[in-house]
């Protein structure tokens, strides 16, 4: 599973996009990347959702991958999950070439996905969920249904103290309890890379003050996070750098620190880096 | 993988009794307790209007057999309606592996494998052999190739009645191994009195033993058990209903002419027939399959999520595929049983099969709508459907009014279930 193959392209890694290389980078991003994401194509039909896009992401680093709706944001993801594989381009982790065709493959590299609606089966409970399609079994095979309550009870714990409905479907439980059962599942298996898709789209306040405690966590433990949101708040608290795309192509990748909230505006609506952009068009924004 | 010591301990608070908080504590399934109690109100009801005629010991011993075919099938349906679609070829599967299994056993096995006593074996290996291949073809045709379960099957209900017609070129195949027969029940192909209660005892064994062993592993994790009282109600309970069970089919002695043939006493006890006992074990194994094994999980998780089973992981296909081998076999298995029990191949022994089967699973629980839906319901709904049969032949009701009363309670039941589904979230 771990043999390099895919990458439909010549040997020579195809060049950056000229927008993408054109900003520099954060102090952190040195070494070799966590993940490399190379030059990807998907189309749909004939409609390229996402068009020769490449980011990378370092190990406890935050990428807040922003744009429009139909940006292509999701889909270029989908292929780093193995939801929807990409029809061309390369990805590399820990610089190893790698072939991702379903999400059993992602999982393999430590790769774990909190989805925009969750993913949750909602006729089962916490445990059955967090342990979908990697159940814990007994030497007879049949499922360890109090080893799993168990590790359930015990991430949970971690996580969200106040869970207590082990028992009930997740049907029944809150945005929030949904969600941090979502997470739990990252958690307890030891995502390296961890891709959270619109994590607080349905979530209150206190819970999403909740998740972005969570995110600095993972942050500090080496874990490498994509973070797909609408919400430009959340993407600066939370993000290193952002990755801008529009229409299905990467306008570019900034250092949070080094751009403002409108400058990354800019970027999602008429697609022009902070050096390209006018005041006259910055101050449009807000017209 | 998790140590137990670190689970916390102070998961659960006793609540205040009332009835509701002691069910739930009880973990008493409420849908299964009304299946039960509509089954109580039937039982009654026909006894009272037949003048004591249905609750006798001959006529519950028929139910029970009556029951097992069908209550087999449901089982196998609970899965595929679990996961999303529906199987509307069982009935003609059940009539072409039937018709399958009575030419083995005249005509296409060699002489030299005829009449011997383990002939029976030979035949019933092959039956659900078909049968499980019929299951795969279908099965494939709607997990890979993506053609939905309805029109797979819709075309299977044709084909394999077909097929089941042309076999024998539409005639009836009788008589049956001597030995084949046995697995139709009657008085020869039951147990008898002091294996059905050795049966009951052991039984009674083994649902003490889980009921213990699930506690001391909750236990040992620190999670909340039942109360002692519940726990202790529920073996009770549950010993009395078995034993029970098998006090009734003892209670039913072998009819005198019968008995006299077989050079019985009179007042020889029947006990078990082996067509009840059949589908008792597979209630049990396919119980287990649905709620201690990945894939009867992964079919509920199907059920609730398909994208997210899909994400998490699971090969849908082959579980879906899985699904459809498993009916086809249990259908195989109820041919065995109806074929015996007539001593004879028909062409036309499983018409409408299907839609008692889908009516039982539907009736135990089993939502359309994906992940939900429980063995033992389905089987309890397969009951209820026979009971209302056969509570109707003892009254001598017409057999369309039959039909007609059938269909208003099925819609019914799946009425209420509904209302009371939307009234609890």
């Amino acid at each position: 599973m771990n043999e390099p193959s895919m990458s439909t392209d010549p040997v020579v890694p195809p060049p950056l996009p000229m927008t993408a290389a054109s900003t520099k980078a954060s102090p952190s991003t040195k070494g070799v990347p966590l993940v490399e994401m190379r030059d990807i194509k998907i189309a749909f039909g004939g409609v390229h959702a996402v068009d020769g896009v490449s980011v990378d992401l370092y190990p406890g680093e935050v990428i807040g991958l922003v744009g429009g709706n139909g940006a292509g944001k999701s889909t270029l993801i989908r292929a780093l999950s193995g939801a929807r594989p990409a029809d061309s381009g390369e990805i590399r982790i820990n610089g190893e070439v790698v072939s991702i065709n379903n999400p059993r493959d992602a999982k393999a590299y430590g790769i774990e996905t909190i989805y925009q609606q969750l993913a949750l089966a909602d006729n089962v409970d916490a445990a059955a969920n967090m342990f979908l399609g990697r159940e814990l079994t007994t030497r007879f095979g049949s499922l360890d249904d109090s080893a799993m309550e168990a590790a359930t009870r015990k991430v949970m714990g971690r996580l969200n103290p106040k869970f207590k409905n082990f028992k009930t479907p997740v049907k029944s439980l809150s945005g929030g309890q949904r969600q941090s059962v979502a997470i739990a599942r990252a958690v307890h298996f030891n995502a390296k890379i961890l891709i959270m898709d619109e994590p607080t789209a349905a979530l209150g306040p206190a819970e999403t003050a909740q998740v972005r405690d969570l995110v600095s966590q993972l942050k500090s433990e080496g874990i490498g996070i994509f973070l797909i949101s609408h919400d430009i708040h959340d993407v600066f608290d939370l993000a290193d750098r952002i990755s801008v795309m529009l229409q299905g192509k990467l306008v570019g990748t900034v250092d949070k620190t080094k751009v403002t909230m409108d400058e990354v505006l800019a970027m999602i609506i008429i697609g022009k880096l902070p050096d390209e952009v006018t005041q006259t068009e910055l101050a449009g924004l807000h017209g | 993988m998790a140590e137990a010591s670190t689970v916390p301990k102070n998961v659960a608070s006793e609540p205040r009794p009332s009835v509701r908080s002691l069910l739930l504590s009880a973990e008493v399934d409420a849908r299964l307790l009304g299946l039960i109690a509509a089954l109580v109100v039937i039982w009654v009801g026909f006894n009272i209007m037949s003048g004591g005629l249905f609750l006798t010991s001959r006529n519950l011993w028929n139910l029970s057999v009556q029951s097992a075919s069908v209550g087999i099938m449901a089982t196998g349906m609970v899965l595929i309606i679990v996961s999303r679609n529906i199987d509307l070829s069982v009935g003609s599967v059940l009539t072409f592996t039937g018709m399958t299994m009575a030419m083995l056993q005249t005509q296409w096995l060699p002489e030299s494998l005829l009449g011997q006593p383990y002939t029976w074996v030979i035949v019933l290996a092959i039956g659900l052999l078909v049968g499980a291949a019929i299951g795969a073809i279908q099965g494939f045709i709607i997990a890979y190739l993506m053609v939905p379960s309805f029109i797979v099957t819709l075309g299977g209900l044709l084909i394999w009645a077909g097929f089941a017609f042309e076999e024998a070129s539409g005639q009836t195949i009788s008589p049956l191994d001597t030995v084949f027969q046995l697995l139709g029940g009657g008085p020869v192909g039951s147990l008898g009195e002091i294996a059905s209660w050795a049966i009951g005892a052991l039984a009674c064994v083994g649902i003490v033993y889980s009921l213990i062993a699930s506690r001391r592993r909750r236990r040992r994790y620190g999670f909340p058990v039942r109360p002692r009282w519940a726990e202790g109600s529920l073996m009770v309970i549950s010993v009395v209903v078995v034993l029970g069970a098998v006090w009734v089919a003892n209670s039913y002695y072998w009819p005198a002419a019968l008995a006299e043939q077989y050079g019985k006493g009179l007042n020889t006890p029947v006990g078990i027939a082996n067509p009840v006992l059949i589908a008792i074990g597979v209630a049990i194994v396919m119980t287990i399959v649905a709620t201690r094994r990945r894939f009867g999980r992964y079919v509920f998780a199907i059920g609730g999520n398909p994208e997210a089973a899909e994400l998490g992981g699971i090969n849908t296909r082959r579980t879906i595929m899985l699904t459809f081998v498993i009916m086809s076999t249990l259908a195989a298995l109820s041919a065995a049983i109806l074929s015996a029990r007539l001593n004879a191949g028909v062409t036309g022994l499983g018409a409408q099969a299907e839609l008692y089967v889908i009516a039982a699973a539907v009736i135990g629980g089993t939502s359309f709508a994906g992940g939900i839906g429980t063995i033992p319901g389905a089987v309890l709904g397969a009951v209820v459907m026979q009971s209302l049969q056969s509570g109707m032949v003892l009254l001598r009701v017409d057999s369309p009014i039959q039909d007609i009363v059938v269909g208003i309670v099925l819609v019914a039941a799946v009425g209420t279930d509904a209302a009371l589904r939307r009234r609890a979230t």
